[in-house]
């Protein structure tokens, strides 16, 4: 069995977005680690971006702030191999397109393989680009994760029959960040997805609160964080292990 | 890539968030039904004409022409447009297809501003919303043109994110569209960005050389040997170049901003420094670092500092149909003098670009060759800018 479809048999699944090289290599290391021993069922690593057009200006400042301490793909897929020997929790990527295209396709994902990455998500590459993308993963054996909005409609059906690993449902329009209310009819959304879907599904964007993530994960199979993770890691710097650890219990017992 | 949609060659296609994805196809979908379609095109002549003063004239720089003593030298005045730059021929037709569409709302990116201008103009002009998304930076370097949207009636944004520049104010242009898509439409601002913008662009644009061809027919009786025009994201350049793609005997030049120079880190040559990638919905080529990070660009013109360019010119450029040169801060700075001392015109120092380029050309053809160069914009808003340049302050 995969190590995606396992992160989902421990109940509603737990999964935090952490900026690999925020604020430096060794605490975002740290903070994954302390995320999994927390409850944490699969963690989403992020490769940082010069200019990440999908996300708000918390993660924003992660990734501008990541860069300028000098991550590199190459220092990320180091990263993810040492923490593939102590632990089986997947991992996910999240980065955008030209990181992955540019590095070379083939090289990208032999590398990520090598590393112990289970999946990737792309946010700015939908359905109708993603062959480009899926075929060499799936030579490498990862999961290409799809997303879906809530502006999807009459996509959803498409999306959701072609998803490998698990689905990612966008809570919100607009982009990353924490928000105080989620207007979306997610019952409806979430149910649309599943009529169609193989795979779990877990929602993201706008989730912050264990009251919120109780709420979403009565209809979806996971939840996701990722700016409220960020704030913590930001307001705490090196001493942030503890406190997004702390606060990863917190949401993981709010959904179990 | 059987699903992708918009390719030139290898370039172009849709790299954007899925929450987008309906808003281009609903984009697609109304540009289709509406671009045939008489009543659409009636109304659109009418604006580009009445309101926008086209057709722009074609001008033979008769004194530059002597002084240079090689090929003649046509100036396409698009620097006479309403509001002073080509950028009214895409807002408009975009403004009037949002209309059709229910749109109350319009968005968009700029660089010098010009842009920004013409959206807030034909915002105005429609009784729509505008909100601008200008890089600091820009609002300093073209303080003018932030006054002028605000007159307007548009809200201006300062983007402090990244470079503070063109590309952080696309980046921001799209996380607002991602915001709010049901009232509100993108009015982008070049050839660039996903389909079926850089279709929708080029078409508007394609005015441009449709009325270089019938004006040079009418006044030489033959084509031009050579269309020369600045290059940043691609707009003016692929509308002075799209309706002689097919003649292959006119030669095709654009003139990407070299900054520093093309050897230095300190460019916008897209064409001639950059890589394949995939940023801002398009693949094409981008100034960027080996792991894909995009490059803090520079040019003296906010205009053209643009790390990417369009996917069609991404495939003129590999197909050899067109021809990209770089052209340094310096040369376009001299150009600007140039053209306002010998001609009585002073161009957009996007536009100097071009010029420059046509002064370094002319001289190496024969006296019977025509060249055009297109004057993208007026130079107005540039003035403090160079002036600084020079040395001088003139504390606008």
């Amino acid at each position: 069995m995969s190590r995606i479809k396992k992160a989902f048999e421990n109940g509603k699944a737990f999964i935090p977005f952490i900026t690999a090289g925020y604020p430096d290599v060794e605490t975002s290391e740290k903070n994954i680690l302390s995320a999994i021993e927390n409850g944490a069922d699969l963690v989403e690593i992020g490769i940082p971006f010069s200019d990440p057009t999908a996300e708000g200006p918390v993660i924003q400042t992660a990734n501008v702030e990541a860069l300028k301490n000098g991550i590199t793909t190459d220092k990320v897929f180091e990263m993810v191999k040492r923490l593939r020997e102590k632990t089986e929790v997947p991992f996910v990527f999240m980065t955008y397109a030209n990181v992955v295209f540019s590095y070379g396709m083939e090289r990208f994902c032999s590398n990520a393989k090598e590393a112990g990455i289970d999946g990737i998500i792309l946010p700015d590459v939908p359905f109708e680009e993603k062959d480009e993308f899926s075929e060499v993963m799936k030579k490498f054996d990862i999961d290409m994760i799809s997303l879906i909005a809530p502006t999807s409609e009459n996509r959803i059906a498409m999306i959701a029959a072609e998803a490998e690993g698990f689905i990612y449902i966008v809570s919100s329009l607009g982009v990353t960040g924490v928000r105080s209310k989620i207007t979306t009819d997610i019952p409806t959304l979430v149910s649309q997805v599943k009529a169609s879907a193989k795979v779990p599904c877990a929602i993201g964007f706008g989730i912050s609160t264990p009251e919120q993530a109780k709420e979403m994960s009565r209809y979806a199979d996971g939840v996701i964080v990722g700016s409220a993770i960020i704030k913590i890691i930001s307001k705490y710097g090196v001493d942030s292990p503890k406190y997004v650890g702390e606060y990863v219990r917190s949401m993981k017992e709010a959904i179990r | 890539m059987d699903k992708s949609k918009g390719r030139f060659g290898t370039h172009g296609g849709q790299y954007i968030p899925e929450t987008l994805m309906n808003a281009v196809i609903e984009l697609e979908e109304a540009y289709n039904r509406y671009k045939d379609d008489p009543e659409f095109n009636r109304e659109l002549t009418e604006l580009f004409n009445e309101y926008a003063g086209r057709p722009s004239r074609l001008y033979y720089a008769e004194k530059m022409t002597k002084d240079l003593g090689g090929a003649k030298i046509y100036l396409k005045r698009e620097d006479l447009n309403h509001t002073g730059a080509h950028k009214i021929n895409n807002v408009l037709g975009q403004a009037l297809l949002a209309k059709k569409m229910g749109k109350t709302r319009l968005i968009a990116e700029t660089g010098a501003g010009q842009h920004g201008v013409a959206t807030a103009t034909a915002a105005a002009l429609f009784g729509m919303e505008c909100v601008v998304f200008m890089g600091e930076e820009d609002t300093k370097r073209q303080a003018l043109n932030v006054y002028k949207m605000k007159l307007l009636g548009a809200d201006v944004v300062a983007v402090k994110s990244g470079t503070a520049t063109l590309k952080d104010a696309v980046s921001e242009a799209m996380r607002e569209w991602t915001n709010r898509i049901e009232d509100t439409h993108y009015c982008l601002g070049s050839v660039m960005g996903p389909h079926p913008f850089p279709t929708i662009v080029r078409d508007f644009q394609a005015v441009i050389s449709k009325e270089i061809k019938e004006q040079m027919l009418e006044k030489e009786g033959r084509l031009p040997d050579a269309v020369i025009a600045c290059v940043g994201g691609g707009s003016n350049a692929i509308g002075s170049f799209y309706n002689f793609i097919e003649d292959k005997d006119v030669k095709l030049i654009g003139c990407e901003a070299a900054g520093r120079g093309i050897n230095t880190k300190e460019t916008a040559a897209t064409l001639n420094t950059g890589r394949l990638g995939i940023f801002h919905g398009m693949k094409s080529y981008f100034c960027q670092d080996e792991y894909g990070q995009i490059a803090p660009v520079y040019s003296i013109s906010a205009g053209l500092d643009y790390p990417g360019v369009g996917p069609e010119h991404a495939w003129l450029f590999d197909t050899k149909r067109a021809e990209y040169v770089g052209i340094t801060d310096d040369e376009a700075v001299d150009a600007f003098e140039y053209l306002s001392r010998m001609e009585g015109i002073i161009p957009a120092i996007e536009s100097s670009h071009a010029v420059a380029y046509a002064k370094k050309l002319a001289p190496t053809l024969d006296k019977d060759k025509i060249i055009v160069v297109t004057i993208s914009g007026r130079g107005d808003k540039d003035c403090a800018a160079i002036a600084k340049y020079r040395g001088e302050d003139i504390n606008e």
